[in-house]
């Protein structure tokens, strides 16, 4: 077993591009086969899609140069033939699609939010940033801040909710649902295989009700119940309704995820921690919950995902999301039936940020080496 | 449910309607109206974020006819399903959005339909390749029908009065109507004319498609307050006849200030030159004046939003004067 041989080159087939090409999509002939397949369906359509979305389509002028101000005037409107996209309608109600009816003049408000949102997060996100420390005290201030900027008081203008809509009401939504569910997950998590039967019990009920119900349910739950519940002359925001119902249920979502995670975790780190005399909290900050949640992380931006896009179901209670403005976007005469762009444009949206939060989940799972077996880690 | 959720209106209603609606607008300063999620020609967004249609004039007119000025009103969108508790709690001060008078919504939902700013009905859109002119031809024809709907019994009793047959394509909503039409999956598509005119105008060539004459059904759409608070139902009531009596009286936007000097009695009263209606109601003397001024009678909001001229291109119809051949109509103004 200790011969040493003078290492040999790999041969070339199993190198280089041409390496890469046999070994990932022609190792065998069912494998060429079906990567032939998709090769030539990538031909067929990715240069289409190019030219609609691209290079035949129109952004501000069309092809006679005329700046277009309805649907008449798209190229491929005047010229189905060879008209591309038109994306003149998202151009001309770009301001809808991001803030919805937000009166003009206090709009600054909603983009001094978008970039605190960005000084709040990205240091959370990133533990390298430099002053990490001082940068999180402003993220723990940022949500208080948030809300007096977007929502009035303090001196500024109030801005009712009803104006609110687009990507503003989308992110409102997402965020404030994700950042909430997920102390409430962990609680209702910890409640769950908590050994008092009283609140075990509690915290069961309340994940098996929510989870057992759909989104929509909760959603008019929250609208249209929600306000018979709260005493006389206390008159609750449409928003707010909406987000205490999404909160509830993306909550009962995490907690179920993070009750996996806790189930995951060896007893011995339990009983560990029990013997070197920590308490139930110390216990669980920081001995079990560290662990639960690094392995529950794939999930967590899982479900995490899937609120995000859930929050498209708000139109049902008459909110305007991204969607709904899409929608109402498809509802004027000026536009009607340009609905491929709107929809176009819209998942593209939603995919620039779903995307993200899934490349960060990757990020995070490689730093932390989730995959690997924790006892041997 | 729905008996469930009837039972919470009406104790909502008790609580919050009873005070008058019109003090709590004025007080408030602005009208709230709940309109749809986006209808083309009824309310719909414009580019610049203002709505617009046939239903959003109509709470443009209540908030002119409170505060004479068209920018006092709050639209709050809502669904189908979201609108009558929304009405119901008091979220909203009346609703404008497409909504059939029924008499179940009428009695046991505890709301009072004022008027009637759209007479729809259900019809039927056919490609024009398809040779037919009239809907009793359509014998074995495939229908793209929306599932758990009255336009869904309306076609079964329709086709069965007339003793011809047809295959119902289930979908579920109007985009998906849309879709398979276009894609020739059904012969026919049957909803509310309205909408299949919006259909149509969003098709790639309005030309190749065609609505059939025959409306099957009655769908009166009209703006709706809540039981019980008549000072309030008659300031709606009033401000969508003001509209329907200014056309008939001949008074637009253009010629309402020389219609002051008018020597035909109704048009002086009904612009608050004589009389005193507008202390009745509880509003400014011109408030009738202020509407016509700055919304238009209901033919100029009629056909702006969804006339001949507009892509929709319905037809007045139904919803031409009384003395034109339709059937709208309004009560003396005296």
């Amino acid at each position: 077993m200790s011969d040493i041989t003078e290492s040999r080159k790999p041969p070339v087939a199993t190198t280089g591009i041409l390496g890469w090409l046999r070994m990932n999509l022609f190792s065998n002939w069912v494998n060429s086969l079906i990567s032939l397949f998709v090769l030539y369906i990538l031909f067929q359509f990715v240069p289409w899609i190019l030219n609609w979305t691209i290079f035949a389509a129109d952004f501000k002028y069309n092809f006679n140069g005329e700046e277009i101000i309805n649907r008449e005037m798209c190229s491929r409107v005047l010229d189905p033939e060879n008209g591309g996209a038109c994306w003149a309608i998202i151009y001309v109600r770009f301001y809808q699609f991001m803030y919805g009816f937000y009166p003009r003049e206090e709009v600054w408000r909603v983009n001094l939010s978008y970039i605190m949102l960005a000084v709040a997060v990205v240091p959370l996100l990133f533990d390298n940033f430099p002053f990490r420390k001082h940068f999180l005290k402003f993220t723990y201030v940022f949500p208080v801040i948030a809300f007096f900027l977007l929502n009035g008081g303090l001196g500024l203008e109030s801005v009712s909710t009803n104006k609110w809509g687009g990507l503003l009401v989308t992110l409102v939504l997402g965020c404030t649902g994700i950042a909430l569910a997920f102390p409430l997950g962990i609680i209702l998590a910890l409640g769950r295989r908590s050994n008092l039967p009283v609140i075990s019990m509690m915290c069961t009920l309340f994940i098996e009700f929510i989870r057992g119900v759909p989104l929509i349910t909760l959603l008019f739950f929250g609208m249209v119940m929600l306000p018979l519940f709260l005493p006389e002359g206390i008159d609750m925001d449409g928003l707010a309704r909406v987000l205490v119902a999404v909160t509830l249920f993306q909550s009962a979502y995490m907690a179920e995820v993070i009750r996996g995670g806790l189930q995951a975790i060896p007893q011995g780190q339990y009983e560990a921690a029990r013997s070197i005399g920590l308490s139930y909290w110390q216990m669980n900050l920081k001995v079990v919950l560290p662990q639960a949640i690094r392995i529950s992380i794939p999930s967590i931006v899982n479900t995490s995902i899937g609120l995000f896009k859930d929050t498209t179901l708000v139109i049902i209670v008459g909110l305007l999301d991204l969607l709904g403005i899409g929608r109402g976007a498809l509802a004027d005469t000026t536009w009607l039936g340009l609905a491929y762009e709107v929809y176009f444009f819209v998942s593209l949206v939603f995919f620039i940020f779903t995307f993200a939060m899934s490349r960060y989940s990757l990020y995070l799972e490689k730093k932390l080496k989730t995959g690997i077996n924790m006892g041997a880690d | 449910m729905k008996k469930l959720l009837s039972i919470f209106a009406v104790t909502v209603f008790a609580f919050s309607a009873n005070a008058g609606t019109l003090d709590d607008v004025k007080n408030r300063g602005f009208l709230k109206c709940g309109v749809t999620t986006g209808l083309a020609g009824f309310a719909a967004p414009d580019d610049s974020g203002e709505w617009a249609g046939l239903d959003a004039d109509m709470c443009r007119a209540v908030a002119v006819a409170v505060f004479g000025d068209r920018s006092k009103v709050e639209f709050i969108t809502t669904t189908g399903k979201s609108r009558f508790p929304t009405l119901a709690s008091g979220e909203v001060d009346m609703l404008a959005r497409n909504t059939t008078w029924t008499i179940s919504r009428d009695v046991n939902l505890g709301f009072e339909f004022v008027g009637v700013n759209f007479y729809d009905g259900q019809g039927f859109m056919i490609p024009s390749s398809l040779g037919v002119s009239s809907a009793t031809e359509l014998d074995g024809a495939t229908v793209c029908i929306q599932t758990g709907t009255t336009t869904e019994l309306n076609l079964a009793d329709f086709f069965r009065l007339n003793g011809i047959s047809y295959e119902a394509l289930p979908i579920e909503t109007n985009d998906e109507g849309k879709e398979n039409l276009f894609a020739g999956r059904c012969d026919v598509y049957t909803t509310d004319a309205s909408g299949l005119s919006s259909t149509r105008a969003a098709a790639a060539d309005p030309g190749k498609w065609l609505v059939l004459p025959e409306i099957i059904s009655k769908e009166p759409l009209g703006p709706l307050v809540r039981h019980g608070d008549h000072q309030w139902g008659d300031v709606v009531r009033w401000s969508l006849n003001a509209m329907i009596i200014a056309e008939e009286l001949g008074v637009s936007s253009e010629n309402v200030d020389a219609q002051k000097s008018s020597n035909v009695p109704e048009v002086l009263r009904l612009l608050g030159v004589e009389g005193s209606y507008g202390e009745m109601l509880e509003l400014a003397p011109d408030w009738a004046y202020q509407i016509i001024k700055q919304i238009g009678n209901y033919s100029e909001s009629y056909e702006a939003n969804v006339g001949p001229d507009t892509p929709l291109e319905i037809a007045r119809g139904l919803n031409a004067l009384w003395t034109q051949g339709g059937i709208l109509y309004a009560p003396p103004f005296r």
